[in-house]
């Protein structure tokens, strides 16, 4: 590897380092790191000792932990669906897809800290009856998913996965999936479809992945960091896990910063802490300017002016009432001088280019809302644009097969909310109200 | 059509998943064909198809729907430059722009030599390390400048 691909990493004491926990060692992906922090511990008390399903269920539950891919569902009570008794192979998913613009913090576990993903994952395996799993990663990350790769050997050639394990009964396959680019599939059933071999299009639901999953057969799908705060969840009880964040959002959480920071990069910190502390840990807006707006979760969360979220703490429950959401964590950071108009642009394109095509609403509904942005950034705008927009954009939510659709509403409707007086600018005078240029 | 040491890596492939779910193995199949003959011919495609026992309209419909497979010749050096939002935000088309005057080529074009083609991605999920591109699918190089492209060009020549 040559000088100029080595990452650089930033941290700050200000973390709580619990999916991140092997970092600070030499070589923290390493199954050595992850012995030194007490790794694979849990799954041998739990298996050995023959701990009950239910019991593993009702820590979790007490954890508080929210489904980190995005939609926060709570993870326990996710696990509780899963059918206890069949007669078959029942499957295990990780979803280490990550592809929503600003999302990248399940790379940094599986590069620095794959073991514990393992081990979450293999406890999960336990609990649910699941025989083999998948960890589905995203095409791009080439280098992560060998590291991966080399994680699952030795924890293979050490006895953490594969058969009888601990000279037990239980066995469990744990195998790495590589996609090669396509954002749908990060959707879970899309996943699905991709993991068979088929065009990562979403299934319709009803059925559910519990019950008719990979190769029709039951699963459970979860987000990286999920699996991965399993091992610490066991250690030190649920009620831990809670009280290390806000009540509703349990837990510490991986933010990635990206944007206009001095430093970005992930930071894991405890649930709810305020937004202008997590902007500092990563260096506070980059080159002194004003902070102008946030999508604090993602292109699927809607963007919020700098007013809004300065007061607002990093928990489900805070940016909620801040008028926005947590999503997968995935904070972008605009300052002064970006363009709006521009930005909305960018992003209707890549929900256009994604769409999977298989609904009319999404496939033709993401490709007008692209042309319209596209006409306006080009100077080409008209008057009735913006409630175009906001109409082809509500009818797109909720008559959809998956919730990409949605996902492609949600930033041109925010952004129109927000900074109308720009968008109208730029379709008065064909030229950024921000730059003073056009495209 | 595929070499043994790409044949040896598919049959590892199929390891992962039930004897009579060969078609899993599809995607992997095709992204190692893809790294031993650079792009994806339609022989090609049909070959992995039988391979593993699939028709070949499936395996067509796999290369055809996922972004990072190449149904057309590509250079030696493929490199796809991220110009989603946060790299945008980080001045992304300021190495856009770079490579596209140093390579003297656009978007989706090859350079006359055959060594360098440039496509523009979507997001890699790696947008701490913004601008950022990736060479033939495989290498990301983060924190990008123009010295730095400067450098990773003449290492590749
Ligand atoms: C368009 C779309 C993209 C998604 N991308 C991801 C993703 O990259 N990673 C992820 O974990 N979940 C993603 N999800 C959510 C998954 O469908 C699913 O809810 C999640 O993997 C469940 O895991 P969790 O409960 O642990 O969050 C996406 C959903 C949609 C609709
Ligand atoms: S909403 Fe869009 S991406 Fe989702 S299934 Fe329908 S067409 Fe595909
Ligand atoms: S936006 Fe460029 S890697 Fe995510």
């Amino acid at each position: 590897m040559a000088a100029f691909d080595t990452p650089v990493q930033h941290r700050s004491d200000k973390e709580a380092l619990v999916c991140l926990r092997t970092l600070g060692q030499p070589d923290p992906a390493s199954l050595q790191a992850y012995l030194n922090v007490g790794g694979y511990k849990q799954l041998q008390r739990l298996v050995q000792d023959k701990v009950k399903a239910t019991d593993v269920i009702t820590q979790v539950k007490l954890s508080g932990l929210r489904g980190r891919g995005g939609a926060g569902f709570p993870t326990g009570l996710k696990w509780s669906f899963m059918p206890r008794y069949y007669d078959g192979t029942k499957y295990l998913v990780c979803n280490t897809d990550e592809g929503e613009p600003g999302t990248f913090k399940d790379r940094d576990i599986i590069r620095y800290n794959p073991h514990q993903l393992i081990e979450g994952m293999a406890i999960a395996a336990y609990t649910l009856g699941a025989r083999v799993g998948y960890n589905y990663i995203h095409g791009e990350i080439w280098q992560d998913y060998e590291i991966f790769e080399r994680a699952l050997d030795e924890a293979r050639a050490a006895g953490f996965i594969g058969e009888n394990l601990f000279n037990t009964t239980f066995s469990f396959d744990l195998y790495a999936v590589h996609g090669y680019g396509a954002y749908i599939c990060g959707e879970e059933t899309a996943l699905i479809e991709s993991i068979e071999g088929k065009k990562g299009q979403p299934r319709f639901k009803p059925p559910f992945p519990a019950s008719y999953g990979v190769f029709g057969k039951p699963t459970n799908v979860n987000n990286t960091e999920s699996y991965t705060s399993i091992p610490w969840i066991l250690e030190h009880g649920g009620d831990a896990f809670q009280a290390l964040g806000v009540p509703n959002s349990g837990g510490t959480k991986l933010f990635s910063v990206s944007g206009h920071v001095e430093r970005p990069g992930n930071y894991e910190v405890r649930m709810g802490m305020p937004f202008t502390e997590l902007l500092d840990i990563a260096g506070g807006v980059w080159k002194g300017r004003q902070l102008k707006a946030v999508i604090p979760g993602g292109p699927s969360t809607a963007v919020m002016p700098a007013a809004a979220i300065m007061g607002a703490t990093m928990d489900y429950d805070g940016l909620s009432k801040a008028g926005s959401s947590l999503g997968a964590g995935s904070m972008i950071v605009m300052d002064e001088t970006t363009c709006m108009v521009k930005t909305l642009k960018r992003l209707s394109y890549f929900f256009y280019e994604e769409s999977c095509g298989q609904c009319t609403p999404c496939r033709e509904g993401t490709g007008w809302l692209y042309r319209v942005v596209k006409r306006i950034v080009e100077g080409e705008g008209r008057m009735g644009d913006l409630d175009l927009l906001t109409d082809v954009s509500s009818n797109i939510s909720g008559r959809t097969i998956c919730a990409l659709g949605d996902a492609a509403a949600t930033p041109v409707l925010s952004f129109i909310k927000h900074f109308r007086p720009e968008f109208e600018y730029y379709i008065q005078h064909g030229k950024s109200m921000v730059t003073g240029k056009a495209e | 059509m595929l070499s043994q040491e790409s044949l040896a890596k598919i049959d590892r492939e199929l390891t992962k998943y039930p004897a009579d779910h060969r078609q899993a193995a599809v995607m992997s199949a095709l992204r190692i064909a893809q790294d031993e003959k650079g792009w994806l011919s339609k022989d090609t495609v049909a070959f992995v198809a039988e391979y593993l026992g699939i028709p070949p309209i499936a395996a067509l419909e796999v290369a055809s729907f996922y972004n990072m497979y190449e149904l057309e010749p590509v250079g030696q050096y493929k490199i796809t430059v991220c110009t989603n939002i946060s790299c945008m935000l980080r001045d992304s088309d300021v190495i856009v722009d770079h490579l596209q005057e140093r390579l003297g080529i656009g978007f989706n074009e090859t350079t006359p030599d055959g060594k360098f083609t440039l496509k523009e991605g979507e997001c890699m999920g790696c947008c701490g390390g913004a601008p950022l591109f990736h060479i033939n699918n495989k290498r990301m190089c983060e924190f990008l400048t123009k010295e730095k492209v400067d450098a990773i060009l003449e290492e590749l020549k």
